[in-house]
């Protein structure tokens, strides 16, 4: 550390300012009196409720389906595996009002896998899981991303001594696999979890808005930004916090 | 041969953080002499804050308005109504602001930006937007609360939305929509999708959108007749040029433009 040249002293902290001063400036404007009232409105509790369920809910499912996802990714190999790697990035880089255009027309009521499930009577259009649906659609790339990577760093080893004593498959990896990148697991998972919650583009492209179904925190910060101001300050102020909690929890369980 | 190696490695890790950084600045500074240029223009480029509805009727009056003043550009930003106003309220440089409804002209008329007293040139409709077909059924306001009917409507925060709600005490009926929208955009966007059966929106948009809808008309609609008031901004340093895009869209020839998008006359 004493090595670091003394001049990266002065953008490093104007890059913690560009990152901090717009917070400050926005707890600036939150009119405290009112603060309690603004963030216990029922739509705003419905809001709340809606979004730490759906996005607990993302999370699980990223966990469920990202773990083997970056399992495949950093243990095997078969032709394509290349491109796979990147295709599975793709949601990180689209904005996500464009993976919502792309759920719409996969799961929406004339999308391609969609319109079998309307035949069976299953309409995920305009309901909470097409919010699960959007929400993991954008985060599972962020357990990936840090599941794999990490997989990558510890190596095999450990793995193949396992092996060589006569561990099958199964019990190497749930004993020595997956406890070596617990950290990255965790963390990968506070991402999702993260992620869940700020997600606003895909979630109002592709299902909608409705109190206590669909319209989580970001979107009734965004449409209370056109009758009331001050309830989407207050609001986004509330989503800060919650975002912060998020990072120190994170931090806590996982030593640098 | 220790020391140099020790103070060489950080430098190779900041290296690219400081490029980054260098972008960042290069990137900020470049867009500081681009408001520059902006200002020093301005005296040709008239800025037209219009409500995403009129975005078609405004470019081809904006055409009108070029060819009859040959040094004058005019550029629009079309958004909703709300978000312009706060922006104008922030000091974004609008000559003239045009309103989808009337509380946000309000608003601007309250802060005092206003250049002269706005003044009303067009009026919109609610009508009921089916996907071409009309999967549901849909007739009337009455079948759009029937089981399974999947209605889409605007948010009540919305001009659209605050409409709706008035149609619905009109008629005496209570909808229960499966997702209250952000803007008539949205709504209209999940009917052309096939996602909802119906939703409630400007007659002006199931015109815009041609063959992908199906317009129903109902009555009550009356009852929720959307006035757009205009007016240049006091702020503007070329009122008088603002003042005459405003006289543009209020003359007859103006007034012939909206009418061929399905704008009704104040």
């Amino acid at each position: 550390m004493r090595a670091l040249p003394r001049w990266v002293l002065i953008p490093g902290l104007l890059g913690a300012l560009f990152v901090l001063l717009p917070l400050v400036a926005m707890a600036a404007r939150v009119e405290w009196t009112e603060f309690g009232r603004l963030i216990t409105s029922e739509s705003s509790l419905a809001a709340l409720r809606l979004s730490l369920q759906t996005s607990l809910t993302s999370a699980a499912v990223c966990v469920v389906l990202g773990v083997p996802l970056a399992l495949l990714l950093a243990r095997s190999s078969f032709p394509g595996l290349s491109i796979l790697r990147s295709l599975v990035l793709i949601p990180l880089v689209l904005p996500p009002v464009v993976g919502g255009i792309a759920l719409l027309y996969t799961f929406g009521r004339q999308g391609l896998v969609g319109r079998h499930l309307e035949v069976l009577g299953v309409q995920i259009a305009f309901s909470t899981t097409a919010v699960v649906l959007a929400q993991t659609f954008v985060a599972l790339p962020f357990l990936v991303i840090s599941l794999e990577g990490a997989l990558r760093t510890a190596g095999t080893r450990y793995e193949a001594a396992a092996a060589s004593l006569g561990a099958r498959p199964t019990r190497v990896l749930t004993h020595v696999t997956l406890p070596l990148v617990l950290p990255a697991l965790v963390s990968g998972t506070v991402l999702c979890f993260a992620r869940a919650l700020g997600e606003f583009g895909a979630t109002i492209t592709f299902a909608g808005s409705l109190q206590g179904s669909t319209r989580t925190l970001p979107l009734e910060i965004y449409l209370q930004r056109e009758s009331d101001p001050q309830a989407a300050v207050a609001l986004s102020f509330l989503l800060m916090i919650v975002a912060i909690l998020i990072i120190a929890l994170a931090r806590r369980r996982v030593p640098a | 041969m220790r020391a140099p190696r020790h103070r060489a490695r950080p430098g190779h890790l900041v290296r690219p953080a400081a490029a980054a950084l260098l972008g960042l600045l290069v990137t900020v500074g470049a867009s500081g002499c681009g408001t520059g240029d902006v200002d020093a223009a301005e005296s040709s480029t008239l800025v037209v804050y219009a409500a995403a509805s009129l975005q078609e009727p405004f470019e081809e009056l904006g055409e009108q308005f070029e060819a009859a003043h040959e040094d004058v550009e005019v550029e629009f930003d079309f958004a909703g109504s709300s978000t312009l106003v706060e922006q104008i309220q922030q000091g974004a440089p609008a000559d003239v602001f045009a309103s989808a409804d009337e509380p946000n002209m309000d608003t601007l008329v309250d802060a005092d930006l206003q250049a002269a007293d706005p003044v009303p040139f067009a009026t919109n409709t609610l009508m009921i937007a089916v996907p071409t077909g009309n999967p549901a059924d849909v007739t009337d306001l009455a079948s759009l609360t029937h089981d399974g009917v999947n209605l889409v409507v605007c948010a009540k925060a919305v001009p659209c939305g605050a409409a709706t709600g008035r149609v619905e005490e009109s008629a005496g009926v209570e909808f229960a929509p499966v997702s209250e929208e952000q803007s008539v955009t949205d709504v209209l966007n999940k009917v052309t999708t096939g996602e909802a059966d119906a939703g409630l929106v400007y007659v002006t948009d199931v015109k815009k959108a041609g063959d992908e809808v199906e317009g129903i008309d109902f009555p009550e609609s009356d009852s929720a007749v959307n006035t757009y008031p205009i007016t240049a901004i006091s702020d503007s340093a070329q009122q008088e040029l603002g003042q005459e895009f405003v006289d543009l869209v209020t003359s007859e020839s103006g007034q012939r433009v909206l009418d061929g998008y399905g704008f009704g006359r104040p």
